[in-house]
Order: structure tokens, then C-alpha cells, then sequence
């Protein structure tokens, strides 16, 4: 029971640390690593090398597994199939990416730092996030 | 904090070393999710759970105590190197962003950080798609939003 939130609550806690050390809570930070062709900032690169690095050794330690250490079962994604569904949405995503410089981990620990910019953003993104759930329970 | 804030030659802007200390964290935070509850740090699915959006085996008191450790670490970070001053866009384009940014994770079942950390890591080939994806949609926002001259950050 209590070790089903002590778990997600460090998680969650060392990721927005680590966003926020490695500057992503900034959005002109993340603009400036999209900014390829201009005043290209590549810090982005240098976090999402070192949190890839660090899972890559976290799965192959999984794979030694049997189970979590505190929790019953793995529950992970096993889909491999390419979709017109994945490309189309990780490409919209990436266009509101680029416009306000913001994804969703950032856009929750920027509550810290700038809560009524980060609260507008979540609040719009929760509600595309129901505009898809709404359309798709009609279809 | 003048480790953290050395720079790169040529890119005065770039922080490396603060950036790679914050990446070896969210992969620390990602493992630990991995390793010890058996689950994807995804941001997006995590948080459509909280707030009973989307479906998922999460409990959703799990997905809500994740997304309230988001703010407090950037704010145990904030509080130990001093605040920045971060620059962010007005409400209309964080309204116009954060829609699409919502409509597009939940059709493409992830973000940043489910398939740009966890799964690329595990070289799925769904995740790989996606990340490369979103970051050539992302430089090509910047790029035409800089070619027409629209400033959004404040």
C-alpha cells in the first residue's frame, strides 16, 4: 500500500530534479536545442544522452529479473508495430513541442518555478488529452 | 555551481555538464521506476492516469504521488542553486501548445520521456520512430516560427 506511492513519489521526485538541473524547466532551453538551424543549444542532448544511458543499464538489469523489487509484476509496452497513429501524433506533438518549449515532465515541475504559465500549459494539455478520448469514444 | 555552468566552445548558451548531471537523475528516476514498481516512466500516460483520462494498471494514487514529485524536485533543485529566470511563451501559444501537445502524446502513446528515455533505451523501434519524429517536427516548428519572425517567449 504504502510502498505503491513511496515508489512513483522518489521516481517522480528525482525526475523533475533532474529536469530541472539539466535546464528543461526552461523553455527557452529546449527552444534553443530545436533551434538547429539558428542559436543551436545542444545541453538537451547532453540530458537525454545521460538519462539513456543510465536506462540502458536500468533494462539490462531487468532483464535479470524475475519480478520488481517492490511490486508484483512487470507491466511494460510490447507493441513493435509502426503506426500511422504513432507517427501522426509524436509529429504533432513535437510541433507544440517547438512552440512553447514544453512537454509534459516539464510542463508539471515548472508548477514549482513558474506556476501560472506551467498550469495554463497543463490545463490545455489535459484537455487535448480528453479531446482524443472523447473522439475516440465515438468512433 | 561553476562546474555546472561551464559551457561548450562555441555554444556560450550550453550548460553540458549541468545538462548531463540532470539526465544521469531522470535516468535514475526512470530506473528506479523500471526496477522497482516494473513501470514505464512515461510523463503523458502517467499523468492521463491521474486524472482518469486514460486507461492503464497504474493505481492511479501511484500516477497522481509521480506527478506531485515533478514540481517538488525542480523545486529542491531551485531552492539548493538559486532560481533562474526561465523565459516563458504568453497564454495563447502555452494554450495552443499545450493542446497540441495533449492530443499528440495520447495518439502517439508517449513523449519526451517514455519513448525519448525509456524506450529508446530499449531500442524499441516504436520509441525510436516517435523521438525522431517529434524532434524533426520540433526543429521544424522553431525554424519556420523563426523564418516568419514570431517571438513567443516573454
Amino acid at each position: 500500500m504504502i510502498r505503491g506511492i513511496l515508489i512513483p513519489l522518489a521516481s517522480g521526485t528525482i525526475f523533475g530534479a533532474g529536469l530541472a538541473l539539466g535546464g528543461m524547466t526552461d523553455p527557452a532551453r529546449v527552444r534553443g536545442f530545436l533551434d538547429l538551424f539558428g542559436a543551436w543549444d545542444p545541453t538537451l542532448a547532453f540530458v537525454m544522452g545521460g538519462a539513456v544511458l543510465v536506462m540502458a543499464a536500468a533494462w539490462l538489469v531487468q532483464g535479470k529479473l524475475l519480478r520488481p523489487w517492490f511490486a508484483e509484476g512487470f507491466s511494460l509496452p510490447d507493441r513493435s508495430d509502426i503506426t500511422p497513429r504513432l507517427v501522426g501524433g509524436s509529429a504533432l506533438f513535437g510541433v507544440g513541442w517547438g512552440i512553447a518549449g514544453l512537454c509534459p515532465g516539464p510542463g508539471f515541475a515548472a508548477l514549482a518555478i513558474e506556476p501560472v504559465s506551467a498550469a495554463v500549459f497543463v490545463a490545455a494539455m489535459l484537455a487535448g488529452m480528453v479531446v482524443v478520448r472523447v473522439i475516440e469514444g465515438q468512433a | 555551481m561553476s562546474v555546472l555552468a561551464i559551457s561548450l566552445p562555441g555554444f556560450p548558451d550550453s550548460t553540458p555538464v549541468a545538462g548531463l548531471a540532470g539526465g544521469v537523475l531522470i535516468g535514475l528516476a526512470a530506473a528506479l521506476m523500471l526496477l522497482g514498481a516494473g513501470r514505464i516512466a512515461g510523463v503523458s500516460g502517467i499523468a492521463a492516469r491521474a486524472f482518469g483520462i486514460g486507461a492503464g494498471s497504474m493505481p492511479r494514487r501511484g500516477a497522481w504521488a509521480f506527478l506531485i514529485g515533478l514540481p517538488l524536485g525542480a523545486l529542491i533543485v531551485t531552492g539548493m542553486t538559486g532560481a533562474a529566470e526561465p523565459s516563458f511563451a504568453g497564454p495563447a501559444p502555452l494554450i495552443i501548445a499545450g493542446l497540441i501537445v495533449g492530443i499528440g502524446t495520447r495518439l502517439g502513446g508517449g513523449c519526451t520521456s517514455g519513448h525519448g528515455v525509456c524506450g529508446m533505451s530499449r531500442l524499441s523501434q516504436r520509441s525510436l520512430v516517435a523521438t525522431a519524429t517529434f524532434i524533426a517536427t520540433g526543429i521544424a516548428t522553431v525554424a519556420i516560427m523563426n523564418g516568419l519572425g514570431i517571438e513567443v517567449l516573454l
